[in-house]
């Protein structure tokens, strides 16, 4: 029996009626949410007035005026603010990308780990997770950028463990392709070695599902990529040319560099974020029955099959939504590199804020850049938890 | 997170710092608020007791000793050199005495009103004695290391540009990491104002005696206190706090000899230290204090020279020249304005 509001028995006053109050509850509430919207913008407004602070993004066509040295679009200090920026937001998408592709290899390791029947390896990992989710993050980032900087030599004395491989304290220098047109065919090669790697794939599943019998599908993807790649290089002119790094003056000159920045945010990242990875991939993996692991046993199947083929498919549900949260964890703690001199998109922020004096429009640029790119992340996860959900499911 | 801070008040803070209100708000306060640095010691940082001390300090001190005849009355807030605009902006601290470099842009679109010039310093480099190097333009291809939000970081680049040197810079956020990092050998030299280096040299390096600071000057850093915009009568004050320091050392005034000295038949000092006052009232009720501010300032903070040999001199762990900050009668630029 539901009462409406004709229903009302006569005695019960207005505001008492369950429909008009939940209207008015509606129309209170959007009247609180757009004063406080208004008073913000128009405070804003009066403030800036008020100190005669020019407002809008124009600042970022100026003249940047400081130079970047970890960039991976060219930059001069007579490029823009907003060129600075962009070299920013690809250093902090870089090293995120890397870092969550690197901190998921490692944190499923380390969760496998945990259950191994193996009593060393077992408590090995237990003493990773443990140590290593528990000390702050940015105590780790210190940690590795002393370890670098410290414990390796400096240039003049730089370790030289394969001919023009440096390391030393100012990063590591290895020798790098010189880039000629020709080898734009080598990537030709490849994008065809890749096609020709997913028809195989799909083939290769067909006759899995008709005839029981599995193909090594991941060796023979690798094989042919490697295959028409170097038939590309061969026909675009076997250009073989390598730029060497080289001592030359305060460091090296040529080939290409890793700098201790990039390196310890990058392992500190990935170390502190696969503990994390390694607890949610253990509980995936507890979370299927035990059953079916004694059933995969009774079908003869290895334990390495058995974790590969029918646990972590059924772990991935589990593993999935809380996944997400880490990758978004790591993305935003790359924002921690300000405190070992990496220049991520917060660092070089810093730096236009300062030197332009527009707080308000610097702190919206961070604010719209990490919503935005946090936003795909998720979007991308859902789809994929989607993807990896049960058929049919309704929830 | 701090700079978030510093959005937020604009977006939030209710609208303060209105034009005149600072003398008014400071006097009914009894209390000065001060922004000063995190910690450089001889401009800004607690000596061992825990007590404020440094050039920019007495400022603060000075300013106090002025406005309520006690260089006491301060409560310093220290800031870092991202936030210190906005909080002096948002009327968090009432006047900036940071080692602050004053420029065009700043003195506009920044909305503040800069003082005289307390010291005159110039961006320099910090580099291992063991590099055997002697001159700046011997840098290139140099890794330094440097500060972000600063004006360092801008002539850095102007400087190898001009210079066409490319160099590799390594930024961050805070003095102490990148000390540490030049320490460890990850730059080959460090950047930043000489007075800087100078405190960086004797108080976080293990062995001073290694480092030298290249001839080079690459940048004119003339640091002044700042006030809001448009607070014209606590500007004056400011001011001239600051000009009776300098009006002091010319005219010999100690905080030894100003007894003495009040006894003075020169016009000059008895102008300054408010013995004869015209029938409209002295230099002091012209700035809306005590004709004896002056007074005040030479006896609780000591003149301009007496600030500097104490924080700066060779007794200090600093130990720089004068230089530039010696008066102008002895050929540096320290120039106070007529009290008259």
């Amino acid at each position: 029996m539901t009462l409406r509001a004709t229903d009302r028995p006569s005695g019960v006053p207005w505001y008492n009626d369950e429909k008009t109050r939940g209207v008015l509850y509606q129309v209170v509430l959007l009247a609180v949410v757009l004063f406080v919207g208004w008073w913000l913008v128009s405070n804003t407004l009066r403030n800036l007035e008020q100190r005669q602070i020019s407002t809008g993004f124009g600042f970022l066509w100026r003249e940047a005026g400081f130079a970047i040295a970890e960039q991976r679009i060219r930059f001069e200090p007579t490029d823009s603010y907003a060129r600075a920026l962009i070299v920013g937001l690809l250093n902090t998408l870089e090293v995120s990308a890397i870092g969550i592709v690197l901190a998921t290899l490692l944190g499923t390791v380390v969760g496998v780990a945990r259950l191994s029947t193996n009593w060393l390896i077992a408590r090995l990992a237990t003493v990773y997770v443990e140590v290593v989710r528990n000390i702050p993050l940015l105590l780790q980032l210190f940690f590795w950028y002393a370890f670098i900087t410290q414990s390796l030599p400096g240039v003049r004395e730089a370790l030289h463990p394969l001919p023009g491989v440096f390391l030393s304290n100012r990063g590591l220098a290895v020798p790098v392709p010189e880039f000629n047109e020709g080898q734009a065919w080598a990537l030709v090669g490849g994008a065809i070695g890749i096609a020709a790697s997913i028809f195989l794939a799909r083939w290769a599943r067909k006759r899995q599902d008709a005839t029981g019998q599995p193909f090594p599908t991941i060796f023979a993807a690798l094989g042919l990529i490697i295959v028409f790649s170097f038939i590309g290089w061969l026909i675009g002119g076997a250009h073989s040319a390598l730029s060497i790094p080289e001592k030359s003056g305060f460091g090296f000159s040529g080939g290409a560099e890793l700098s201790p920045e990039f390196a310890a945010l990058l392992i500190g990242l990935t170390v502190y974020t696969a503990a994390f990875i390694a607890e949610i991939v253990r509980g995936g993996v507890l979370a299927v029955a035990y059953g079916q692991t004694e059933a995969a046993m009774a079908l003869g199947l290895k334990s390495g099959l058995v974790m590969r083929l029918i646990l972590l498919p059924q772990a991935l549900r589990v593993i999935v939504p809380p996944m997400t949260s880490q990758y978004l964890n790591l993305f935003k703690n790359s924002t921690l590199a300000i405190a070992i001199g990496f220049r991520d998109f917060v660092s070089v922020d810093d730096t236009v804020m300062n030197q332009t004096g527009q707080a308000i429009e610097c702190v919206a640029l961070i604010m719209a850049v990490y919503l935005t790119v946090s936003l795909l992340i998720s979007s991308f996860m859902n789809w994929y938890n989607n993807k990896v959900a049960l058929r049919g499911s309704t929830r | 997170m701090k700079r978030f801070v510093l959005a937020a008040s604009l977006v939030f803070a209710a609208g303060t710092a209105q034009a005149g209100a600072t003398f008014d708000t400071v006097k009914a306060r009894g209390l000065l608020v001060c922004g000063v640095h995190t910690g450089l010691p001889g401009f800004g940082a607690p000596d061992e007791k825990g007590v404020w001390a440094g050039v920019d300090v007495d400022i603060c001190r000075a300013v106090a000793a002025a406005m309520f005849g006690d260089a006491t009355k301060v409560k310093y807030v220290p800031l870092t050199s991202t936030n210190r605009f906005t909080s002096l902006q948002s009327g968090e601290v009432d006047l900036l005495s940071r080692n602050t470099t004053e420029t065009l842009t700043r003195d506009t679109t920044g909305v503040m009103n800069f003082g005289p010039v307390n010291f005159y310093d110039g961006q320099g480099f910090l580099v291992a004695k063991k590099l055997n190097i002697k001159s700046a333009l011997e840098l290139k291809g140099a890794t330094i290391c440097t500060l972000t939000g600063t004006t360092t970081e801008q002539n850095l680049a102007d400087y190898f540009r001009a210079n066409k040197m490319d160099y590799k810079p390594v930024t961050f956020e805070k003095q102490d990491e990148a000390s540490a990092a030049f320490a460890g050998g990850r730059c080959d030299a460090i950047t930043s104002d000489k007075s800087q280096l100078g405190a960086i040299r004797g108080a976080q390096l293990q062995n001073p005696a290694d480092y030298v600071i290249l001839p080079e000057t690459i940048s004119k850093e003339p640091f002044a206190t700042a006030v809001r915009h448009g607070d014209d009568q606590w500007f004056d004050l400011v001011k001239w706090s600051v000009y009776a320091m300098i009006e002091a050392e010319e005219s010999g005034v100690t905080s030894k000899n100003v007894d003495e000295m009040v006894k003075s038949t020169d016009p000059n000092v008895q102008r300054l230290l408010g013995v004869s006052v015209g029938a409209g009232g002295g230099m002091g009720k012209a700035l809306g204090v005590d004709d004896k501010f002056a007074y005040n300032i030479i006896k609780q903070v000591g003149n301009y020279g007496e600030s500097f040999d104490r924080n700066l001199g060779p007794t200090s762990k600093i130990n720089i020249e004068r230089g530039l900050n010696n008066l102008w009668k002895n050929g540096g630029l320290q120039y106070a304005i007529p009290f008259r």
